[in-house]
């Protein structure tokens, strides 16, 4: 009796069902599946209730989880078909292809023959068909009879006179050697589910030592196997990353739906439209229906594919627009869906206690981008934003964080887009420790212990600690920081981590948790930085100064933010501001900074502006106004004796001086609303006056100014 | 060679739908003169002996040959000058061997021009009969089992509009003043287009709607196609017009139609910069008038050769239907663009002298 060799085309809807007719029929009484044999004691669980494809095997190097090999399934993957098949009729299922263990041992071999990867596609290519699943539905689904022996043929003569090489060589030794071992075991009517192209492999019968030859002295590794929820668009995948099927949600369709396809599918997309509020009949439906059907014919094809259906569904459900159709092909053709597997598949304890954790936080992953909103007074969501904020900080990318906090929010929205690498990531992230708390204190400690960790990381992993509540680390890092910070020499790395820490100190508040060491090492920072400033601010070109400046306003609201160092820190801008080499874009800057805080008067200011536009460097002045009026224009709108000054200096400007200042002025100028430039306009020409302020009624006012100052926290007591 | 200015598509393609029809063993719908695939290969060209009418994406005249196919009506949308009603006209012909059942969608189209009008003299000599009506060409092509063509059906107003209702869902045309109907033969069908830049002049009902199927002509894809559709229509039109066949101006027409491209998309053909886009549609239709155009320049007072100067004003004309607006991106595209081009000197030199 000869064995029965099933050559299929991997997550092949089509493939599937021919193979569950022909195991139906042959009645093996053991299956040989292409996977790895480390995941022989793992093949059980496919058949367990809690079990649901998209799945994948995950096979790692114990030591180093990133290198790692998946072998995915979908519900309409022939291998999966025939492995429920064995499980369901109790017949003992096998793994046949080359162990991980030496798979992962040996250096990523680059294949691009795709021909090898894909035959099926090359033959589908051969006879004129752009689309492999159609081309199969149209030779092999539609006719009904066993298509396997055809397939055998076919790789047979694709494959003549080109003996495989390599790691396929190998492969294929070890396929021929679980074979022969399994006849030697006593089994009659072995069943194997390959690839298409292994088929003439399988069936012809080298020597055996010369199998074992090829086996003989490979190198390898020890390695760990798993089952992992896989999704349907990272099918295609066989290891690593990669592009995937285009149309899943069609091939789930076409392997469940009982009958009917094309009207079961027109229908599902008018459901699809319906709920987007479209009006689209049963009439419609028939309408459709009727053109796929047509459609094929023309085309001379047994029976609509995706393509006569998504172009009736265009033409007949969306009257020719593509933004419906668009709706219908994210939900149904992609259709994209993330697996399951069961509680009791072997874990690393980091991934059990995710399990857990999202379980007691009733969060579910899927495989499309959902967004989540978080009200952080809510005691479940605060739970969930520390969740999340520790995956992120142990490196697991599974929520992005939209709109950042800001000052104090207490709310969070993040999207959640779960990825099946992330269970790699998970496994490799258990070193760290057992539980994701335990996993993100690990790394944050690590940072911190890391001799060569910049300030701006170790700031930001300490905003990361509070915002993750994982303070078993923050003292760790908080040391770290204070001790990296008084060895600095650069005032800017200092400035740029200062943001970070004044907003962890905010959070200490409205997250319940305290921040003493912080605080101290706040404050220092504070005072470091206003101790270097004076001297950093010297002799700066134009971009350095640029530059100084972003910082500069990266730290002053910071200090805001702060309260405390207020003082200090306006003291410090007027002493800089007393420098005579100071660039006159700092000049300007620092100088509008004071202005807007309070913290110089508006004669002063406009005394400053005078000086620095009536000596005689046009660049210099051109600078300053730049620097001045990038806090906004309206300040100069409302104001007749800063205007007065400019356009006063402009004016005066010889015909060279004017030429020189015009790009730097238009840079400046151009930066604003057209608005506030026509508001500008008006003034100068004197033709608008900038509003009613002579009738302004202090005594009506002065509710409105008080509640505005209660607001920006400069109530007078 | 007749004296007709312009052959109907059936008469001017007479000997391709004879092969066609000769050659074609696959089943014919009722009603039709040629199979859906014949339809096909005649609208589409076969390489050798049938040229192509239509240019573009071989998906969407399936669909539409399928829709007739099934006796639904179709509405081709698209921008003016999108080949529309050049590919409605060439769908009647291949299908029913008639392409003159025509209604035109104005703003003053009566009922009468969809349903049926009377002979009054006869109507008041003989009293109400078959013999005093007088059809319209719908109700022709019912009778006839012939395709009714319809163009700019969102020009119509919406109570003529929803006369056809009942022709499509019935396929009947009750004469109440008669006590009878006119059924539809096998074979009758209406295609309508519309534009839908002006979509809102009279929306179609969503009765009306749901009794068409709906393909939208897009403006060619690439470059070399459109070129392609300027190239064969232009050498058409100069036969009929008896213009000797253009020297290879191929170079101008590729010139011609990367001006309208790229003031159609907002940027150049590199992508690199933006331009401002004109107030008309710049479509095809328009750049294969400003070709022809420059080609009967050329031949009566030129050289007999396609030059820039032949077809500047052809192109100033296009591209200004506003005067004020359309002047100003005009200028830019022609100092910020064209003037940049080095091989495009002397096409600047013709749009300046303009």
């Amino acid at each position: 009796m000869s064995d029965l060799v099933l050559g299929v085309r991997h997550h092949g809807p089509g493939s599937a069902r021919a193979v569950v007719r022909a195991l139906t029929q042959y009645r093996p009484d053991v299956l040989l599946v292409e996977g790895p044999p480390e995941a022989d004691e793992l093949v059980g669980l496919a058949a367990d209730a809690e079990m649901e494809p998209p799945v994948a095997l995950l096979a790692h190097v114990a030591a180093e989880p990133a290198r790692a090999a998946f072998w995915p399934f979908a519900v309409f993957s022939p291998e999966w078909q025939a492995i429920r098949y064995a499980l369901r009729h109790g017949i003992p299922v096998r793994f046949c292809d080359l162990p991980a263990a030496y798979g992962l041992a040996e250096p990523e071999e680059d294949d691009p023959d795709t021909g090898r990867y894909d035959p099926l596609g090359t033959l589908a290519r051969t006879a004129g068909y752009d689309d492999v699943e159609r081309w199969w539905e149209d030779v092999v689904e539609h006719r009904g009879d066993s298509p396997f022996d055809a397939v055998a043929e076919a790789m047979a003569e694709l494959r003549r006179g080109e003996p495989a090489r390599g790691r396929e060589a190998r492969r294929e030794a070890y396929m021929r050697r679980v074979l022969r071992r399994t006849r030697r075991e006593g089994f009659e009517r072995i069943a194997v589910a390959c690839g298409a192209w292994h088929v003439p492999a399988l069936r012809e019968r080298p020597p055996v030592a010369e199998d074992d030859r090829l086996l003989r002295n490979l190198p390898k590794v020890k390695v760990a196997t798993t089952w992992v929820p896989w999704t349907h668009g990272r099918l295609s995948v066989r290891s690593g990353y990669g592009a995937g099927v285009s149309s899943p949600g069609w091939y789930h369709h076409l392997f469940t739906a009982p009958d009917s396809p094309a009207e079961r599918w027109l229908t599902e997309a008018a459901g699809v439209l319906r709920e987007e509020g479209l009006q689209v009949s049963s009439a419609h439906v028939i309408e459709a229906v009727r053109l796929a059907g047509t459609l094929a014919a023309l085309r001379d094809r047994p029976m609509p594919g995706l393509g006569e259906l998504t172009e009736a569904v265009r033409a007949v459900l969306c009257d020719g627009e593509e933004l419906p159709l668009d709706l219908v092909r994210r939900r149904l053709v992609v259709g994209e869906r993330l697996g399951r597997v069961p509680a009791s598949t072997p874990m690393v304890p980091l991934q059990r206690d995710l399990r857990e954790e999202l379980r007691r936080l009733r969060l579910r992953p899927a495989a499309t981008a959902a967004d989540l909103d978080l009200d952080l007074r809510k005691p479940l969501d605060l739970e969930r934003s520390r969740l999340l904020h520790r995956l992120g900080l142990i490196g697991i990318g599974w929520g992005t964080l939209r709109e950042a906090g800001g000052k104090g929010t207490f709310r969070e929205r993040w999207t959640l887009l779960w990825r099946p690498e992330l269970d790699v990531e998970l496994i490799e992230a258990s070193v760290l420790g057992t539980t994701i708390r335990g996993a993100a204190t690990g790394k944050a400690a690590g940072v911190a212990a890391q001799p060569e960790a910049t300030l701006a990381d170790l700031t930001s992993v300490a905003e990361s600690c509070l915002l993750a509540d994982v303070q078993e680390a923050l003292p760790q890092v908080v040391a770290a920081i204070g001790a990296r910070a008084a060895l600095d020499a650069e005032v800017t790395h200092l400035m740029a981590a200062l943001p970070a820490l004044a907003r962890a100190c905010r959070y200490g508040d409205v997250r319940g948790t305290s921040g003493e060491a912080l605080r101290t090492v706040v404050d220092q920072l504070v005072v470091r930085i206003c101790v270097g400033l004076p001297a950093a601010v010297g002799g700066l070109d134009d971009d350095a100064a640029r530059e100084l400046i972003r910082y500069v306003d990266l730290v002053h609201p910071a200090v805001s933010l702060l309260g405390a160092g207020r003082e200090r820190w306006r003291a410090t801008l007027l002493r800089v501001l007393g420098r005579r080499d100071l660039p006159g874009l700092i000049d300007g800057r620092l100088t509008r900074l004071l202005l807007d805080e309070g913290g110089m008067g508006h004669e002063d200011a406009g005394l400053r502006m005078a000086l620095s536009v009536t000596v005689h460097e046009p660049a210099r002045a051109a600078a300053w106004v730049e620097g001045f009026l990038s806090g906004g224009v309206v300040l100069l709108i409302h104001d007749e004796s800063l205007l007065t000054l400019i356009d006063t200096w402009v004016a005066g400007l010889t015909p060279e001086a004017f030429v020189e200042v015009l790009p730097l002025l238009r840079r400046t100028f151009g930066a604003f609303e057209p608005t506030e430039r026509r508001a500008l306009g008006d003034r100068v020409r004197g033709t608008r006056a900038p509003g009613p302020e002579a009738e302004i009624d202090p005594a009506r006012a002065a509710a409105a100014v008080r509640t505005v100052e209660l607001i920006l926290g400069r109530a007078h007591g | 060679m007749t004296a007709v200015l312009r052959p109907h598509a059936e008469q001017q393609y007479s000997a391709e739908l004879a092969a066609l029809a000769a050659a074609d063993d696959r089943p014919r719908p009722p009603g039709w003169k040629l199979s859906p695939w014949a339809v096909t290969t005649y609208i589409l060209g076969d390489g050798k002996k049938i040229t192509p009418k239509y240019i573009g994406s071989r998906r969407l005249i399936e669909v539409a040959v399928a829709t007739l196919a099934t006796d639904r009506a179709l509405l081709l949308l698209g921008v003016p000058g999108t080949a529309k009603t050049w590919l409605s006209e060439h769908l009647a012909a291949a299908i029913s061997g008639d392409s003159t059942l025509l209604v035109q969608g104005t703003a003053g189209t009566a009922e009468e021009a969809v349903r049926y009008g009377w002979n009054y003299a006869r109507l008041l000599a003989e009293g109400p009969s078959r013999a005093a009506l007088t059809p319209s060409p719908v109700m022709r092509a019912m009778s006839e089992g012939r395709i009714a063509r319809i163009e700019e059906l969102t020009r119509m107003p919406s109570d003529v509009q929803d006369a056809l209702i009942t022709v499509l869902s019935e396929k009947t045309l009750p004469i109440p003043e008669l006590g009878e109907e006119v059924q539809a033969a096998k074979g009758f069908t209406v295609i309508a287009t519309a534009n839908d830049r002006d979509r809102g002049v009279n929306e179609l009902s969503g009765a009306l709607r749901r009794r068409f199927n709906t393909v939208v002509l897009p403006v060619p894809g690439t470059p070399e196609e459109e070129v392609e559709i300027v190239r064969r229509r232009v050498a058409q039109l100069g036969r009929a017009l008896e213009l000797p066949d253009p020297p290879s101006g191929l170079d101008e027409i590729r010139r011609v139609v990367t001006v309208f491209r790229e003031l159609r998309q907002g940027m150049t053909a590199d992508g690199r910069t933006k331009l401002k886009s004109p107030s008309g549609t710049l479509s095809t239709a328009e750049a294969i008038s400003v070709v022809a155009g420059g080609i009967a320049l050329a031949t009566h007072f030129g050289d007999g050769v396609l030059r820039p100067a032949d077809l500047a004003a052809g192109i100033l004309g296009a591209v200004v239907q506003d005067p004020v607006s359309d002047r100003v991106v005009w200028q830019e595209y022609l100092e910020a663009v064209v003037r940049e081009r080095a091989d495009w000197r002397d096409f600047y030199r013709a749009c300046r002298d303009v």
